[in-house]
């Protein structure tokens, strides 16, 4: 990676400001669901910073309303976040050599699916300084979104909300589509994994694996179906 | 409430944990050829099946869920930005549930 730290982290900084606007309708409405469910203010806000995860805080938080256990709200939570181990262990073959274990204990904590996505689609090495820039504004947009949310509870027409709901999901859309345009695996990959994904979910005897679990399975065997077929060149690393 | 925080504190560290462990443990650069194209294959396929089928239960209506998928196939093939894309499904998705 080039330049120095200071303009690795504002190049990483200004990567990270789409994801931390894409993150307020999404941690607006979990602020605003969790108030509306009984929870104070500060412990919604307390969530998002302490988790920083989309499903997994929302899935553990509707436990917590719906008083689960201290085991079923820790399994649920932990099997929809392994898919971060994937992404963790994807992105560490990208760091710089030079990368501390500290940098690398610090800037964990803010993979999320979107930041990885960027992260992963550098075509260079990153820096320990580039990931402190990613992870900046989207943990700023996470936090503020919820206090928000959390604040206005109750004052938001319906129609606002209903129209908030697709923007994570559209995000996603830009990013995996140009590549699929470009290079046909990838598109056998998204297709493969997006099948898997329907028939765990609609057909009726695996409805005992969470949709946490599901993304996992779909991830695995299609990226293993892809990697078997479609082998990347060495020449890659450009 | 305490029941409450230990349930948070329990959360962030199960969450952090999956995040932290192969990027501080896997510090060597990983030399098969059938690793390295699954790791560069993962990303897209994460992506893929946490977007389908999710974002047609994404709004208050399959309709305008689809209007707004759609609207955001359609830009993404035209390569816009993150934001345009989202911002333009966005408001596909308001505009259809004026209609509908």
């Amino acid at each position: 990676m080039n330049g120095t730290k200071k303009q690795q982290y504002r190049n990483g900084l200004i990567k990270g400001l789409p994801i931390g606007l894409g993150y307020l309708p999404v941690s607006f409405t979990f602020g605003f669901m969790a108030v509306s469910a009984g929870l104070p203010v500060w412990l919604a806000v307390l969530i998002s910073m302490t988790n920083l995860t989309s499903s997994g805080q929302f899935a553990g938080t509707n436990l917590i309303i719906s008083g689960g256990t201290y085991i079923e709200i820790t399994l649920t939570t932990f099997v929809i976040n392994m898919r971060y181990m994937l992404m963790s262990l994807s992105l560490s073959q990208k760091m710089e050599p030079g990368t501390s274990l500290f940098q690398r204990l610090l800037f964990s904590f803010g993979i999320t699916d979107e930041t990885f996505a960027i992260a992963s689609i550098e075509p260079k090495n990153i820096s320990g300084s580039y990931m402190y820039g990613l992870i900046t504004l989207p943990y700023l947009g996470w936090s503020a979104g919820t206090f928000l949310g959390a604040c206005t509870s109750g004052i938001l027409p319906e129609i606002a909300k209903g129209a908030m709901g697709i923007a994570l999901y559209a995000m996603f859309i830009a990013i995996i589509i140009p590549p699929a345009k470009k290079q046909t695996p990838i598109l056998y990959v998204i297709l493969i994994s997006i099948t898997i994904t329907c028939l765990l979910r609609y057909i009726p005897i695996f409805k005992f694996i969470s949709s946490g679990f599901c993304t996992i399975i779909a991830t695995i065997s299609a990226s293993m179906v892809a990697a078997y077929f479609f082998p990347i060149n060495k020449k890659e690393d450009k | 409430m305490e029941r409450a925080l230990t349930a948070v504190i329990l959360m962030a560290l199960v969450t952090y944990l999956p995040r932290v462990l192969p990027m501080a443990v896997f510090r060597k650069e990983i030399n098969s050829g059938f690793i390295k194209s699954f790791l560069y294959y993962v990303p897209y396929a994460v992506l893929a099946s946490l977007t389908f089928p999710d974002i047609f239960t994404s709004t208050t209506s399959m309709v305008t869920a689809i209007a707004g998928t759609l609207t955001a196939l359609l830009l993404a093939y035209k390569e816009k930005s993150l934001v345009v894309v989202a911002l333009c499904s966005m408001l596909t998705v308001f505009i259809t549930q004026l209609i509908v």
